[in-house]
């Protein structure tokens, strides 16, 4: 049995110890925000904050996490995080999402960013985001992320 | 607990993909007798959703309108949502949009049948979508006429209400709707003039943007079902092989049976399956299963063998394998007495689709219906070939459309959607089908590889004389639809050479299919992507050969023929700073590529900067598009979409290619079949030509151009011509 914090709640499940934490979220914790897309660390789809730290979900056992604080798109449902209600509402001013399916992963990536670097160059926005949007929205992501670090303001 | 295994044999009695037509028409949904003034009162007072027609619900707070087409990314729901509200009196922040389930009223016009695709949706829905919000307006105001015993011509329609001043009477469209929807559907509704427009043209927000930013949008892999199990998949490794043997004993427990929570291993035509109470555990129990495959007829295939074959089918034995599409003029006599020619072969590789969302549906079969959750390009085909594997009747069978996390052309396959149906009908429960990155990259319906050769001449002036072009390679059409080839040529292989934006006089354009046994499918763009890469690479040879400035020499082929493709090819020169040299960079070769393309009633030019430095390594600095598409319904979300299908065809040139030995596809997830990271996409302008021609495509417009405006830019920067993809598979250091 394992046991987390999950979006500020703890939880404990029962499953294979080498189960991914991605595949515990979606199923066991049915928060389903936290995308699959590659499965091996490459596309950032299912990224989650743990403890703080950028992970992709698919690549870290359930077992490596025992005791850790995971947070998850849906831990921000409540908008108590002012970083991320700054990122999400960047997010529409800049009418980034086409098919969606990136994003959730890209948020957490760029919450991380903005709590460790407030106000990124684009060489360090190239070097934290390296999640993939195969629709090619990287324009406005990049701009979306200087206007959540201007506070919500036009780049 | 251990469970008794349950191995599953399963042969759908459906081989061959089935195509549902639809009308095409414009069908209201409900024709229901009018009610008499006292039951139209009653029925006053409803809050909930409801449908006036099948287009369109109302309540007492908003409207929903409903797709029939499904939300890829393009931003069709929206953009749809617009042309209804548009003759709505409504508020724009009332407005929502669902998908329409599966109905053959919702055929897609251009295409026939419930799908989205080809770039079509709002050239195929802009008119009927607009009636739809204007029958709907009739029928609201007929409602309130019949209910308050008054005139039409009395009523006041605002922002959901409708009043009639003389009384002061006034109720929401959703107390009328139920009333509205039993009047008399109008026939030819008037629609507002397009100087009165007050949505069609505006950059509105996207109404899918707040699910998807909290990561509330419900794509396929999110539907959650009562006693839903989740399967994983493993296919033959060679296309066309199915398994032979297979053995669980890896798998089973002490006890002879499998592990708590795996239902059952089941063999599919070309695959097999393991299904189980969570997708890790299915995927987890399908690694102990050994499979030994018949691997079939393709099994020695490898890509050297697929370019030999290629090549040959350039110069076919037998002449009647050469399919002629286009012959106008003596091209041949044409180019021979041109003042210079050019001749080239070119070469494409096989592509994958990659979408971010992989592979998967959601399917619950009962002994009598069966029921699909699934992100689909392709409602339209799965009742029958549902119906026909199951033994059930198509009306039996429903189609829901989840958020689509990508299509790009690899969703019309209806592969998954059967197998999850299979799967559901094996274990009697609910199941939902994911395939892993690799079996989406290894088992893809691929962009067609595909050989081109071509020559043209061009006259003292600088103006096309002839052009002769033929390509060899798979045919898409062969395997989806083989009745849509007409004397042996596959429209969609040479789609882009005769349409081309440059007048010429004379053209011969011919096709020769050469099977490969590796399965193509549409793929963004489809054959505009391949041939506007060939077609712009010609040009620029010829523009080099000249010595001739790349876009002054456009400008002087297209002459006064072509004034749209002018006005975009001159605003990217203008905005791209064509004219001023490019500031040089220690280490770094420099150079501008141009290339413009015309499809699906829209034309485009990108002009793309790059840096190759001696090293070899390759910058992408900036690219800059300008595009006209007509008459546009939500600006923002053209831009955007010209942007990412910019991007897209820039990742498939820099780096994509799926090559095959031993039958099996090398690829197999985002480390070998690679696509553009933020760090190195460049920055994307787009700018927008307003113009009144009618709507024109948007979704695939981006992808043609990318290709040939990245070699032209290699070619300016380096004197290197390359005439394959991908990019990377050249050496671009100097010398
Ligand atoms: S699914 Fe985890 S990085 Fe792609
Ligand atoms: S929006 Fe589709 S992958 Fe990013």
């Amino acid at each position: 049995m394992v046991s987390l914090t999950v979006n500020g709640k703890t939880v404990s499940v029962e499953t294979s110890g080498d189960t991914p934490l991605l595949w515990v979220l979606r199923q066991h914790f049915k928060l389903q925000g936290t995308k699959f897309g590659c499965g091996i660390g490459q596309c950032g789809a299912c990224t989650v904050l743990v403890n703080g730290a950028v992970v992709r979900a698919c690549s870290v056992t359930i077992a490596a996490v025992d005791g850790a604080t995971v947070q998850t798109i849906e831990g921000f449902d409540n908008g108590g995080d002012a970083i991320a209600e700054r990122v999400k509402a960047a997010w529409i001013a800049e009418q980034v999402p086409q098919c969606g399916y990136c994003v959730p992963g890209m948020i957490l990536s760029t919450v991380a960013l903005l709590r460790k670097i407030p106000n990124p160059t684009d060489t360090e926005i190239d070097g934290a985001i390296t999640n993939l949007c195969r629709c090619g929205t990287y324009d406005r992501i990049r701009k979306a992320i200087h206007r959540a670090a201007a506070g919500g303001a036009a780049p | 607990m251990t469970e008794p295994p349950r191995i599953v044999n399963l042969s759908p009695r459906l081989s061959r993909r089935a195509l549902l037509t639809g009308s095409g028409a414009l069908v209201l949904g409900m024709h229901l007798p009018l009610l008499g003034a006292g039951e139209a009162e009653a029925a006053i007072g409803t809050n909930s959703l409801v449908p006036v027609n099948a287009w369109l619900k109302v309540s007492a707070t908003g409207v929903s309108v409903v797709s029939p087409a499904s939300e890829m990314g393009q931003g069709v729901f929206t953009a749809l949502a617009q042309l209804v509200a548009e003759e709505l009196e409504i508020d724009w922040t009332s407005v929502r949009a669902e998908m329409a389930p599966f109905d053959p009223v919702y055929a897609n016009p251009i295409l026939g049948g419930m799908r989205s695709g080809g770039a079509t949706s709002i050239r195929a829905w802009f008119l009927p979508m607009r009636k739809a919000g204007a029958t709907a307006r009739q029928m609201l105001k007929a409602a309130a006429a019949q209910v308050w015993r008054v005139s039409p011509d009395s009523l006041v329609l605002t922002t959901g209400l409708i009043s009639h001043p003389p009384s002061g009477r006034e109720a929401s469209y959703g107390a009328l709707a139920q009333v509205a929807s039993r009047q008399k559907v109008p026939v030819e509704p008037p629609l507002r003039d397009s100087g009165r427009w007050t949505l069609i043209g505006r950059s509105l927000p996207r109404l899918d943007s707040p699910d998807k930013v909290t990561g509330r949008a419900i794509f396929g892999m999110d539907v959650r079902l009562p006693g839903q199990l989740y399967a994983a998949i493993r296919h033959c490794p060679v296309y066309g092989g199915a398994p032979a043997r297979l053995d669980d004993s890896a798998l089973k427990t002490s006890g002879g049976g499998y592990p708590a929570g795996v239902t059952a291993v089941v063999t599919l035509k070309d695959a097999v399956a393991v299904v189980a109470e969570n997708w890790w555990l299915a995927r987890s129990a399908l690694a102990r299963v050994a499979v030994a495959w018949a691997e079939g007829a393709n099994a020695g295939q490898t890509s050297a063998a697929i370019d030999a074959a290629l090549v040959r089918a350039l110069d076919p034995k037998d002449p009647r394998a050469v399919a002629i599409a286009v012959n106008r003029g003596d091209a041949d006599r044409a180019i021979a007495g041109a003042a210079m020619t050019v001749e080239a072969v070119y070469r494409q590789p096989f592509l994958a689709h990659a979408a971010l969302e992989p592979i998967n549906a959601t399917a619950s079969v009962t002994a009598s219906d069966c029921e699909l959750w699934l992100p689909t390009q392709d409602q339209g085909q799965y009742p029958r070939l549902i119906a026909d594997a199951l033994g059930l009747r198509p009306e039996k069978v429903r189609v829901n459309t989840t958020y689509v996390g990508g299509g790009f052309g690899r969703r019309f396959e209806a592969d998954v959607g059967l197998q999850a149906a299979l799967l559901s009908k094996a274990v009697g429960k609910p199941v939902q089908l994911i395939w892993t990155r690799e079996e989406d990259i290894r088992h893809d319906y691929y962009r067609p590889a595909s050989i081109s050769r071509v020559a043209l001449g061009v006259d003292v002036l600088g103006r096309l004389t002839g052009w002769r072009h033929r390509v060899a390679g798979p045919s898409i059409l062969g395997r989806v639809n083989p009745g849509a080839i007409r004397d042996g040529v596959d429209k969609t292989a040479v789609q882009g050479i005769a349409d081309q934006p440059y007048p010429v006089p004379a053209l011969h354009v011919d096709f020769v299919r050469a099977e490969t046994g590796i399965p193509v499918g549409f793929w963004r763009s489809v054959g505009h992507g391949a041939n506007g890469f060939v077609v712009e690479s010609m040009i620029d040879e010829a523009a080099a050969k000249l010595g001739r400035d790349p876009w002054r020499f456009r400008r002087g082929v297209l002459a006064d023929k072509a004034p749209r493709a002018l006005r975009v090819l001159d605003l990217a020169a203008e905005k791209s700073d064509w004219t001023t040299p490019l500031p040089a960079i220690t280490g770094a070769r420099r150079g501008r590529g141009i290339a413009l393309h015309e499809a699906y009633g829209s034309v485009i030019a990108v002009v793309l900067e790059v840096s190759v430095f001696h090293d070899g390594r390759l910058v992408l600095d900036r690219a800059v598009a300008a595009f006209d598409c007509g008459q546009m319904v939500n600006p923002d979300i053209v831009s955007g979409q010209v942007a990412g299908g910019l991007l897209f065809g820039l990742s498939a040139a820099l780096t994509g290619k799926i090559t095959f030995e031993r039958g099996r596809a090398m690829q197999s997830n985002f480390q070998d079949c690679r696509a553009l990271t933020m760090a190195e996409a460049p920055p994307v302008e787009v700018h927008l030509v307003s113009s009144d021609e009618p709507p024109g495509g948007v979704s695939e417009a981006g992808v043609p151009p990318a290709a040939p405006a990245l070699t032209n830019a290699i070619f300016a920067a380096t004197g290197k011509r390359l005439r394959a993809l991908p990019v990377l598979d050249f050496d671009l250091r100097d010398g």
